[in-house]
């Protein structure tokens, strides 16, 4: 549930509440319409989800003056995030007025100057495309005419598309998406805008700070990562206990089935953009299972799950052994269940996790889930379908481990092999989506989009490590990476050290610091820093350098950490090298 | 709905809108007579207005009010052919 808008100003009004502990992003709103309630409803919904901004709102309709002026407040302010507001009806005022053939040119010439601001603004930029106005002056006849007002927004919006991936920069906020699914009646109020200049109503102003914060939350780490499922009148209609495999409601045939089976098309399609399916259920597992192994009608099946949990237990407890397997946080999670009771039940229990009131009725449940935009992003490679299959590995190596009683035995039966090689064009995308949904293993936290890993890549003062790791089970992907920076003729520095949760413990720690201290001791160093940041999630590696023999910097804030590499003796890890 | 408790319902709005609870109307209050009241509130006031009365004003409407006491006739005529 959002809060309204007068919640919204009163949390940013609040002089009582401490925030001086939050995360503060530096963020610039540029804007051709009125934006001053649209910048209060963004810091109240961002104040919600722990950011405070520090926020630059350029005056009303500056637009162009920011961005054509090199030395402008703009580009001193240097935000992180841009946010560019063009809105559809000064783009109608501005078409009105053009000859009928300017009026063809419309949206090139507005593709051209925002593909020129992805080159000239800073940071990330994320730019409002445009809800629809419909003028109705040619009727449905308007989809026939290329000088339409129509038929221009049309042409704008896809090509907005194009550009976006061409421009790794910038991000589309989708406020026309948003106005097809509550109207154009609920986007614009026509008394209030004739009066002040606000082409968004008030009641759509918390969705649309939400949808910014959805990007902007994804950018920085803060972003779902799991699905958990219940199954009953869930993914099936029924009860798969008293109806048995073959009569649960999927499918055309029986019932609502329809309802479930788009359901299940749905969280299908999670689960191959990367986002993991876990199962929670009230059930015996081997009655649970059936419908996945012998009912034709069934979507998701059992490769789709990377954690199937199907017992008599407190739902509370099982969501706490799925988050020890996979390994995540609870506030990257999602739990959906028809039931009221279990819902509040998981609530109580876990406050971080998300729990989507789901409607009574399933054939509500999927707009009302779209509604909720669970799962923004700000990076997708097609390796991310691989994600689950990864998972599920890991639960076969947690039940192979249990028969060793010495970890060594473990690990060396592993058969362990790394890659190690640069950043190139075929692991870049993977890099930097390593470096923006990393928060535990990460001594400094810094995230990089691709063209920041271009960059360096591409720079001689850094040496750039990526890491695979695969063993007797299968690949591991790309797992670690570390950025090394020179500082003088004798020091590097570790700019950055990330490292996935899915290969803690295997000695990969030892292994990478070996592979540093190898390439620093060839190219004529002598010493390694490397600097803890602490955050609220990296406390694993808060002692990472004392660990592996760094001594620590007397008086370093943040805590840095020096390895003096005469006389260095690499640690055993169990890990053999493969070098590219 | 009479004046008074138009009033006494647009008193309830403003503390709410403004988070003062020493903000007292009556009819004859003008937006120099509170602090806070400026343009950018009044829009919020109105739209607070709108929803508890469950009204729609005209952008006529919305600049054609002296003080309070002609806000209030207004809603009460809206109201009234409701």
């Amino acid at each position: 549930m959002l809060s309204q808008f007068k919640e919204l100003r009163r949390i940013v009004n609040r002089i009582d509440v401490d925030n001086s502990n939050l995360a503060t992003l530096k963020i610039s709103l540029l804007g051709d319409s009125s934006t001053q309630f649209l910048s209060v409803a963004l810091k109240g919904v961002a104040l919600e989800r722990g950011f405070k901004l520090d926020l630059f709102e350029a005056d009303y309709n500056q637009i162009e003056r920011q961005v054509e002026d090199p030395n402008s407040d703009l580009y001193s302010f240097n935000a992180n995030y841009t946010i560019v507001f063009f809105s559809t009806h000064k783009l109608l005022q501005k078409y009105n007025l053009l000859a009928d053939e300017q009026r063809n040119n419309l949206a090139d010439e507005s593709i051209n100057y925002i593909q020129m601001m992805c080159k000239t603004i800073p940071g990330k930029i994320i730019l409002f495309n445009y809800p629809e106005i419909e003028d109705t002056v040619f009727g449905s006849y308007a989809n026939k005419v290329t000088t339409s007002f129509t038929y221009q927004v049309r042409k704008l919006n896809f090509n907005l598309m194009n550009i976006c991936l061409q421009n790794s920069n910038l991000f589309i906020c989708d406020t026309a998406s948003l106005q097809n699914k509550f109207g154009r009646n609920w986007m614009f109020d026509g008394s209030k805008y004739v009066n002040t200049e606000m082409v968004l109503s008030i009641d759509s102003l918390p969705f649309i700070s939400s949808r910014l914060m959805d990007i902007i939350c994804a950018a920085e780490g803060k972003f779902k990562k799991c699905i958990i499922i219940d199954l009953d009148n869930t993914i099936w209609g029924g009860i798969v206990g008293d109806d048995g495999w073959e009569k649960v409601q999927i499918g055309h045939n029986l019932g609502i089935g329809k309802a479930f089976t788009e359901f299940q098309h749905w969280i299908k399609k999670l689960k191959q953009r990367g986002i993991i399916i876990a199962v929670c259920s009230k059930n015996d597992e081997d009655k649970a299972k059936e419908p996945f192994i012998k009912n034709p009608e069934m979507v998701l099946t059992l490769d789709d799950i990377a954690v199937f949990i199907a017992n008599w237990e407190n739902k509370a407890d099982n969501i706490q052994v799925i988050k020890n397997i996979l390994n995540i946080s609870y506030d990257s999670m999602v739990f959906i269940d028809d039931n009221p009771f279990e819902r509040n039940i998981v609530r109580e229990n876990i406050p971080d996790i998300t729990v989507p009131e789901l409607p009574e009725d399933p054939g509500d449940y999927l707009e009302y889930l779209y509604s909720l935009n669970l799962f923004e992003t700000v990076s997708f490679s097609s390796l991310d379908n691989d994600r689950t299959k990864q998972y599920k590995v890991e639960a076969e190596r947690v039940v192979f481990q249990k028969k060793f009683t010495k970890e060594s035995d473990f690990l060396k039966s592993l058969d362990m092999v790394s890659t190690v090689s640069g950043f190139d064009s075929y692991n870049i995308p993977r890099v930097a989506q390593l470096s923006q949904r990393s928060n535990q293993f990460n001594l400094r936290t810094i995230r990089y989009s691709e063209t920041e890993i271009a960059a360096i890549e591409n720079n001689d003062n850094y040496k750039t490590l990526a890491f695979t790791l695969s063993d007797k089970f299968g690949e591991n992907g790309l797992i670690c990476i570390v950025i090394l920076r020179t500082i003088s003729n004798e020091t590097i520095f570790v700019d950055s050290w990330i490292m996935s949760c899915r290969v803690l413990k295997r000695g990969m720690e030892i292994f990478a610091l070996n592979t540093i201290a190898d390439y620093a001791i060839k190219n004529g160093y002598n010493h390694i820093i490397g600097e803890y940041i602490p955050t609220q999630k990296n406390g694993i590696v808060a002692n990472l350098y004392i660990d592996l023999g760094f001594k620590k910097i007397n008086n370093s804030i943040p805590p840095q950490f020096e390895l003096d590499l005469n006389g260095f003796i690499p640690k055993e890890s169990y890990i053999k090298s493969h070098f590219i | 709905m009479e004046e008074k408790k138009i009033i006494e319902e647009l008193q309830n709005i403003f503390r709410d809108v403004f988070d003062n609870n020493d903000i007292f109307i009556n009819s004859n209050t003008v937006a120099e007579d509170i602090e806070e009241w400026d343009s950018l509130s009044h829009i919020q006031l109105i739209f607070e207005v709108e929803k508890i009365f469950h009204v729609k004003f005209t952008s006529r409407e919305m600049l054609s009010w002296d003080n309070i006491g002609e806000m209030a006739e207004t809603i009460r005529n809206k109201m009234n052919r409701l």
